[in-house]
């Protein structure tokens, strides 16, 4: 799919992966994650990582506090994290709704508070702004600057403005 | 620890909600409801096939959620989301091979005592069918597991899985018939039934994370 692919990232810094579709850019995000094998060469990912793929991953039966609370176990973080990350993405009003009653837009500002929550270094965040409105893009990339204030990196690939500064951009 | 137990608690939760802890119960009831029917009331008959019928009945109940053991969380992203955490796909394997086990067997154990009214099991073969059927069901619910793994993200597996693990349950199923018939002291078919269910249900789980992986990929 691509090859010659080289590029390092340390506490702080951000990658935004652009290019047209069907030019790699969730494939290589995938193979950061660790869910594709490079078919040839290396990658050094030392960092706990965060994954927003395409899918949602939260059980459509379920109530949304449920599911956050269950991938807060998984991944040990403390109740008052979700409480907050429930906050931060403004889901308290809908968190004792079952999934499968939510907007696109909504399971999607679901899943980057499991982002957040997770207490990852890494973000890997595939077109984490698809279905979001203007104001959750804005809290999406609040989010995104927090982290990387604390030394968090963020990879993302996008089409649009996601609001992340002075990132490096890598053109597949 | 706590990942595998939330792990458990959520799968269970699930197949409540989507009323699949019934599902198996039925299916089991039914066969033993039917096969009177097909083979004739006649009771000597059907005393003497009663416990095979409930082993092989067993077994299909085991096999019947196989497409919504694994595939569900390979289609929404569940599986990418484990494997980004490096959550080893086995624990996850194992913590699916216990929710899908205390999902339908010891309530299919319950149902034995009626399913075994029904076929005219002779009434000092019902322990050993209970005791085998505990010792075997955990390999059976192993093999489910397999079964979803090997056929996750394929279209309409459901009988493909069948066919691919209704062999490995053969040692089960002989042992299992096996205790049946053992006279009083006789104790090498159950030895044999534990050593069979504990090998798959050792080695199951391998399989299943390393297709996982396969199908991920």
């Amino acid at each position: 799919m691509f090859e010659g692919l080289s590029f390092g990232l340390g506490a702080g810094q951000a990658l935004l992966v652009t290019g047209p579709n069907g030019a790699g850019k969730s494939s290589l995000l995938r193979l950061l994650a660790g869910l594709l094998t490079p078919a040839a060469g290396e990658i050094a990912n030392p960092f706990a990582t965060a994954w927003l793929g395409h899918d949602n991953a939260l059980k459509a039966e379920r109530r949304l506090i449920d599911e956050l609370r269950f991938w807060a176990a998984v991944d040990g973080t403390p109740a008052a994290r979700i409480d907050a990350a429930l906050d931060r993405f403004d889901l308290d009003a809908i968190a004792a709704l079952p999934v499968r009653v939510l907007s696109s837009g909504q399971k999607r500002r679901a899943a980057l508070a499991r982002t957040w929550a997770s207490g990852a270094r890494l973000w890997l965040l595939d077109e984490p702004s698809v279905g979001l409105d203007v104001a959750n893009v804005a809290r999406l990339s609040d989010a995104m600057r927090e982290h990387r204030a604390a030394g968090g990196l963020v990879i993302a690939t996008s089409h649009v403005d996601i609001g992340l500064d002075d990132a490096a951009e890598l053109a597949l | 620890m706590s990942a595998f137990l939330a792990l458990v608690g959520r799968d269970l939760a699930l197949r409540g909600a989507r009323g699949g802890l019934l599902l198996p119960l039925i299916f089991f009831a039914l066969v033993a409801i039917l096969f009177p029917f097909a083979v004739g009331p006649d009771p000597a008959l059907l005393a003497r096939i009663a416990g095979g019928v409930m082993w092989v009945a067993a077994l299909l109940a085991a096999l019947l959620p196989v497409d919504t053991l694994l595939e569900p969380d390979r289609a929404d992203g569940t599986l990418d989301q484990f494997v980004a955490r490096g959550t080893p796909l086995a624990l996850v394997v194992v913590a699916r091979t216990v929710s899908h086990w205390l999902g339908f067997a010891p309530l299919l154990l319950l149902t034995t005592l009626v399913a075994s009214a029904l076929l005219n099991l002779p009434a000092e073969q019902l322990p050993a069918l209970v005791a085998g059927l505990a010792i075997g069901t955990p390999a059976l619910a192993a093999l489910g597991v397999l079964a979803a793994a090997l056929t996750a993200g394929l279209r309409g597996a459901g009988g493909l899985a069948g066919l691919l693990v209704l062999p490995l349950a053969l040692p089960v199923l002989i042992f299992g018939a096996g205790v049946l018939t053992a006279g009083p002291g006789e104790t090498t078919a159950v030895k044999l039934l534990a050593a069979a269910s504990l090998f798959l249900v050792a080695i199951a789980p391998i399989g299943a994370a390393a297709a996982l992986r396969a199908a991920l990929d």
